[in-house]
């Protein structure tokens, strides 16, 4: 019983860490994949007017730049994207307008792209997002967000014109076959998103060898502001920037963009908040929990002192246990919260229906991430709470004489 | 016959608030070898005290309780505990096993205190079990024992390592008659066979009318002392 007790305990903090973690980083990762990377490399002028998303200011020659940065940063999977803006135009049976609608477009390598690590129909999880149709296999196919097809009142199949502008100034009108509709999970995003492969829109927006954005993506697959501050720091010295070259290149890590910054820093801070706070009540839990088993066993301790052992080797024995206890209690409920944290990491938790008519990029489905941590943070309050408890129930021994904890006995 | 318990001038107060409760006011009494006695008195006469001193569970305030050769006032903590170990058995009127070990276990555990070998343990925890008629129950647990087996486990217990004195506090407190009678029997014959010193603590009857010497008390001192000739 003490065991499960602190096996049950263990579980629920090794699991709640886990959670955390997984519902900070699933918030920042989601902007990663989906917008702003881990880090990005930006014109200078486009990095000022970034929420604009000034194709004009977007970055030249990015085949070689893309090349440079791969070899000088191999760590980081660098991806050329362009985010731009536009009109859906959807056609009715005569080619007349049936229904518009802005959208936000995404340029993704969705043709030539592996799978895996770098490739960003992986990345962007779009075989899970899809609702229906298929992804892109063709050129001048598209993905439009479900939401927004049926906006449109477009299906899988149908025809659909991009009208825009060209990185030049001029209008732009393009035309496209939806080949799927997605749904992101991310509502701000599912109201009026397109994806299209990124060849498609330089030629839609005129930007050959262009892209508003090299985005790179850690190994990892998760952010961390140090790599992200060593990556740019030598960015920096091996890309010089002159003063007045608006169109040089920059770096910007995550923590750069929008609120990023801040949402990392809220997150990190609110994750280890919480986790300390329900540690610190899992320990005391545990500590009154060893305290109580300790103390319920004033009896056995009485007992044992009449059979002729020593208070120092009952004492002794006792704390011996609760370590004991504390370890393979520790044990199986890491076992169990990393089980429990692995399921909710690999199938997640979906509370899109309670997110609806949200603004905010947050992902709908809630998945735990299992970090080196959480294979030992149980065991602080597993072990730590349970024998400390067991050492002050344990002085009872010593201040109580052997007959008054034979009343208890008899009690 | 030898004595092994000598009382002198014992007493024994205990604080109650900013008060005192003095529970025996000058005891004097000896035990020999092999004797099967009873301390007779209502609640509050200072049987369990008394008991308790002799047992060294408890030490006296004024006098002295010399057991086995050692005087109980000045034995530290280890010695205490060595001398029960080693030469006293108790019996309690709640049985007291641990609930969560065998028949077996809870009678070999007085012998894991001492220098025993597995198979000497085995051989004395069977004895001991002969005695009482368990045999047949050393792998049941004590809430799988009626009332009367869970008291021949404690008498198992506290016979097992062949003390010189065993203390009995109500043994027969929590049992029918039938239990009670087959308990006492149980004790009388490893008195006559062993020659282990008991004595009781007790108010029952049935006990009383076991015992060979009996000393009642009264108000924390001997009323008068009954020697019976069996």
């Amino acid at each position: 019983m003490p065991i499960l007790i602190v096996a049950v305990g263990v579980a629920m903090s090794v699991f709640l860490h886990a959670y955390i973690t997984g519902l900070m980083n699933d918030s920042i990762e989601m902007n990663a994949k989906l917008s702003f990377g881990h880090v990005k490399v930006v014109t200078k002028s486009f990095a000022e007017n970034i929420s604009q998303m000034p194709t004009d200011l977007a970055l030249l020659e990015t085949t070689a730049l893309k090349e440079k940065l791969s070899k000088e940063f191999p760590e980081v999977a660098w991806v050329e994207r362009i985010q731009f803006g536009g009109l859906i135009d959807a056609p009715d049976e005569n080619g007349e307008t049936k229904s518009q609608g802005p959208a936000i477009g995404i340029g993704i390598d969705l043709l030539s792209a592996p799978t895996g690590r770098g490739g960003e129909t992986e990345r962007m999880g779009m075989a899970k997002s899809l609702v229906r149709g298929r992804l892109p296999e063709n050129k001048g196919e598209i993905l439009l967000s479900e939401l927004f097809s049926q906006k449109l009142g477009v299906n899988p199949g149908d025809k659909i014109t991009l009208i825009g502008s060209t990185m030049n100034g001029a209008m732009s009108y393009y035309n496209f076959f939806l080949a799927g509709t997605l749904s992101f999970g991310v509502q701000v995003m599912d109201k009026g998103t397109i994806v299209a492969d990124i060849e498609d829109v330089r030629l839609a927006l005129d930007m050959e060898d262009a892209a508003t954005e090299i985005t790179g993506f850690f190994g990892s697959g998760y952010f961390s502001a140090d790599l992200a501050a060593d990556v740019k720091e030598k960015f920096v010295s091996n890309f010089p920037n002159p003063e007045n070259d608006e169109y040089s290149p920059v770096m910007l890590s995550l923590k750069d963009q929008g609120s990023m910054g801040q949402f990392v820093d809220l997150s990190n801070t609110m994750g280890a908040i919480i986790t300390f706070v329900f540690m610190l009540a899992m320990s005391l839990v545990l500590w009154n929990a060893g305290l109580l088993g300790g103390i319920r066993r004033y009896g056995e301790f009485g007992i044992r002192l009449a059979m002729g052992e020593e208070k120092k080797h009952v004492y002794r024995t006792l704390v011996y246990e609760s370590v004991m206890i504390g370890i393979a209690g520790s044990v199986v409920g890491t076992a169990f919260g990393l089980f429990f944290a692995w399921l909710l990491q690999t199938y997640g938790l979906n509370l899109g229906d309670s997110m609806k008519g949200s603004s905010m990029m947050m992902p709908t489905i809630i998945r735990a991430r299992i970090t080196p941590v959480d294979f030992y943070i149980g065991f602080l309050p597993g072990i730590v709470s349970t024998v400390i408890g067991a050492m002050l129930a344990g002085v009872g021994i010593y201040k109580r004489k052997t007959s008054q904890l034979f009343k208890e006995l008899e009690a | 016959m030898e004595n092994i318990i000598q009382i002198n001038q014992l007493i024994k107060r205990f604080p109650i608030g900013k008060g005192e409760f003095t529970a025996l006011k000058g005891i004097n009494l000896t035990f020999g070898t092999g004797e099967f006695a009873g301390l007779i008195g209502p609640s509050g006469s200072g049987k369990t005290t008394l008991l308790n001193i002799i047992g060294s569970l408890d030490m006296p305030t004024e006098g002295e309780a010399i057991v086995l050769g050692k005087p109980i006032s000045k034995l530290s903590a280890k010695e205490s505990a060595k001398l029960r170990k080693e030469s006293l058995g108790f019996i309690f009127q709640s049985y007291n096993l641990l609930q969560v070990h065998t028949v077996f276990e809870n009678v070999e555990f007085p012998l894991l205190l001492l220098d025993y070998t597995t198979s000497e343990r085995k051989k004395m925890v069977m004895d001991a079990l002969e005695w009482v008629g368990l045999t047949d129950k050393v792998k049941s647990k004590p809430p799988q024992l009626s009332g009367g087996e869970c008291q021949r486990v404690a008498i198992a217990r506290a016979m097992v390592k062949k003390p010189s004195l065993v203390l009995a506090d109500e043994p027969t407190a929590n049992l029918d008659a039938a239990n009670s009678h087959n308990i006492l029997q149980t004790m009388l014959n490893l008195n006559r066979e062993l020659k282990t010193t008991f004595i009781f603590a007790t108010h029952d009857e049935k006990v009383i009318g076991y015992l060979k010497r009996k000393i009642f008390l009264k108000d924390g001192l001997v009323d008068h002392e009954e020697w019976i000739k069996k």
